[in-house]
């Protein structure tokens, strides 16, 4: 954390990151199946909800576990009704939403009662990396953070490779294109959206639990706060790759972290027209003919 | 269930069916959660219709937005336009209500009041407008542009308050209160139930006369029943349709936004719309898009929202709870229908009404 505010803000940006990109890369699979999950933000609320509770029986490590499974579950409802029952994805997912929203603000009050705002899980903390944190400038920002971190440097490159070089990711984009093409060519769509989504709701769950276990320490209600629809913005800017992905969730990471700089140096300038330039830029992104044929040709058609 | 099935074969019966179904798993959830039943029950019903005060002033006055933008998702849905953007058209709608409204402090109100609501109507038609336009030109899905659009709005709104519009004091992050005359009056002395509602009804038949029967209305209908079949019959310009519907959708919740603030908080601040946007999509999907329908689904959520803030005051019952039946009984309408086309595959007649 030296290094003045320049790094601290490139380390909280980092940090700002790491929950986003968990979900975004979760939805960016879902997307590639041609599914657009808008409940995500129902199972990053599960996921940390599942976190507070497994964290407190078992510690860290089944805090994350705990996420993931709520994740799934919220996902698997999901899968249910949109891809069993052929329900309308966008419909459905709001539900999700409001589900997993009101669902673990109830069992929170339940079970911990209203006083439960001093209720503390145990944390991840940050593991340096011994000679890179020491870089200037960029060391601490990448290479001072929580395991959680490090683990998407290995995951992005991975599920760019399986995305483009394995058999099971040529199966998943080819249903996020033509589903009735992958059908016939042996793939059952229902099974590869079913699987992807509850890889989805894990990794959503995952960014979740990463709020409470690596940021915050404490579950509050609400306090997804949209993670859920910033994900899916993060997959139209990333444009549906996954280093891109990677990429536009650090830029939303920065643009929430550069409030915090602009505090430090005196820069006066309105906090929210940071905040709202990514948003602005996907749009403007959405508008150019590149960004719409990177799009997944079936996206959130296939229903009835 | 034959008797579920039995109701979920008519239009209504399907909401009805979803909501016993919803409320159902509610009270499940309820006696699994340790709460005592009979009193949760109780205070539902005494902070949602148990006395005048709690149906006006609770329950009608939560209602009146949930209409308004229920309208305004249900007019967007039938043309087969899926904006979920109506929360940042409220919200555009009610930023420039107030500043309309405390720019005409000194002018009568009925001037003022409707300068306000058509202005809050024009920002939700252009908030929607630059979705509409995306979709028109580029083809962009207005799912992800109007979810764009919501959190610009939110940001918007954030900025406003603490910056051009911010109360003279400069300490709270809110406009100042709008004057006495350039709000909507109260219609029932004691309560603080405004006109507002009322035109919330009279919007609600507007638009149902409309959608069944003008020809705008029928061409919004074909267009939503299959934009290719539309387009292929001739005579009707799909790209037109849609776009005037979308407009249409965003004056409907930007005028909810301009009600909300002239007629309850009478100041802009952030957390002004608790997510009506959302619940308006609820509502209007339990309403089967109709609009007469939408003013019944409107109440019931209407009422489900002030007795659940009841449930929680008197019986301890978590007020988020009250999302967790919503949902439900979104997830309940879905089923039902989905159980209804099987059932319909499986070769008997379908004697219902047409789906709009």
């Amino acid at each position: 954390m030296n290094g003045g505010p320049f790094t601290a803000f490139l380390e909280a940006g980092v940090r700002t990151a790491t929950p986003l990109a968990y979900a975004a890369l979760g939805e960016l699979v879902v997307e590639r199946a041609g599914v657009i999950n808008i409940g995500l933000e129902g199972a990053i609320i599960g996921g940390a909800f599942g976190a507070l509770v497994f964290a407190g029986a078992g510690g860290v490590s089944l805090g994350f576990a705990g996420a993931a499974l709520a994740g799934i579950l919220v996902a698997a409802l999901f899968a249910l009704f949109v891809v069993t029952l052929r329900t309308d994805q966008i419909i459905t997912g709001t539900a999700m939403s409001m589900l997993g929203l009101g669902l673990t603000g109830t069992l929170y009050r339940t079970m911990y009662g209203s006083a439960g705002a001093s209720l503390h899980t145990p944390t991840i903390a940050p593991a340096p990396v011994p000679g890179l944190s020491a870089i200037p400038v960029i060391g601490p920002a990448l290479f001072d953070q929580p395991v959680v971190t490090y683990a998407l440097y290995a995951l992005v490159p991975a599920l760019a490779w399986w995305f483009y070089r394995s058999v099971a990711g040529l199966a998943l984009r080819a249903v996020g294109e033509h589903p009735e093409a992958a059908r016939g060519a042996g793939i059952s769509p229902d099974r590869v959206q079913w699987a992807a989504l509850l890889f989805g709701g894990a990794m959503g769950g995952i960014g979740g639990g990463t709020l409470v276990l690596a940021q915050v320490g404490t579950f509050a209600e609400g306090m997804s706060a949209g993670r859920g629809f910033i994900a899916i913005a993060i997959v139209v800017l990333g444009r549906w790759t996954p280093f891109g992905v990677a990429g536009a969730a650090l830029l939303f990471g920065a643009a929430s972290a550069l409030q915090t700089l602009a505090q430090t140096t005196g820069w006066a300038m309105p906090y929210q027209l940071p905040l709202a330039f990514p948003y602005v830029l996907t749009l403007v992104l959405l508008a150019s003919a590149r960004a719409r044929t990177a799009a997944p040709a079936a996206l959130g058609q296939r229903s009835a | 269930m034959t008797f579920l099935v039995r109701l979920a074969r008519s239009q209504a019966g399907a909401s009805v069916a979803a909501t016993l179904l919803a409320l159902a798993a509610v009270t499940l959830v309820v006696i699994a959660g340790g709460y005592d039943i009979g009193h949760a029950a109780t205070a539902l019903w005494n902070g949602s219709v148990g006395s005048p005060y709690s149906f006006f002033t609770g329950t009608l006055l939560r209602a009146t937005p949930l209409i308004i933008v229920g309208l305004a998702v249900a007019v967007a849905f039938q043309a087969g336009v899926l904006n979920i953007g109506a929360e940042g058209q409220l919200l555009a709608g009610a930023a420039t209500a107030v500043a309309a409204g405390l720019s005409m402090a000194a002018w009568p109100g009925w001037i003022s009041v409707p300068v306000e609501l058509v202005a809050g109507m024009a920002a939700g038609a252009a908030w929607a407008g630059i979705a509409a336009v995306l979709k028109r030109r580029f083809g962009v899905l207005e799912v992800i542009s109007t979810l764009m659009l919501n959190f610009i709005a939110l940001f918007g709104v954030s900025y406003l308050v603490r910056g051009p519009l911010q109360e003279p004091t400069h300490i709270y992050p809110q406009t100042a209160s709008l004057a006495a005359s350039a709000r909507l009056p109260v219609i029932i002395p004691g309560q603080r139930l405004h006109l507002g509602f009322v035109a919330a009804v009279v919007l609600a038949i507007v638009a149902w006369w409309f959608i069944r029967s003008t020809a705008g209305g029928f061409r919004i209908r074909v267009v939503g029943a299959g934009a290719a079949a539309a387009a292929s019959a001739g005579r009707v310009n799909v790209d037109r349709v849609v776009f005037g519907a979308f407009l249409a959708s965003g004056a409907l919740a930007g005028l909810g936004g301009a009600v909300q603030v002239t007629g309850v908080t009478y100041a802009l601040f952030e957390g002004i719309s608790p997510g009506y946007g959302y619940t308006a999509i609820a509502v209007a999907l339990l309403a089967r898009l109709n609009p007469l329908a939408v003013i019944v689904a409107g109440i019931f959520f209407g009422g489900l929202e002030a007795g659940g803030a009841g449930m929680q005051r008197d019986a301890g019952v978590p007020s988020g709870f009250v999302s967790v039946i919503e949902a439900l009984v979104v997830l309940g309408v879905l089923a039902v229908d989905r159980a209804r086309i099987l059932a319909g595959e499986r070769g008997q007649p379908t004697t219902g009404e047409q789906a709009a």
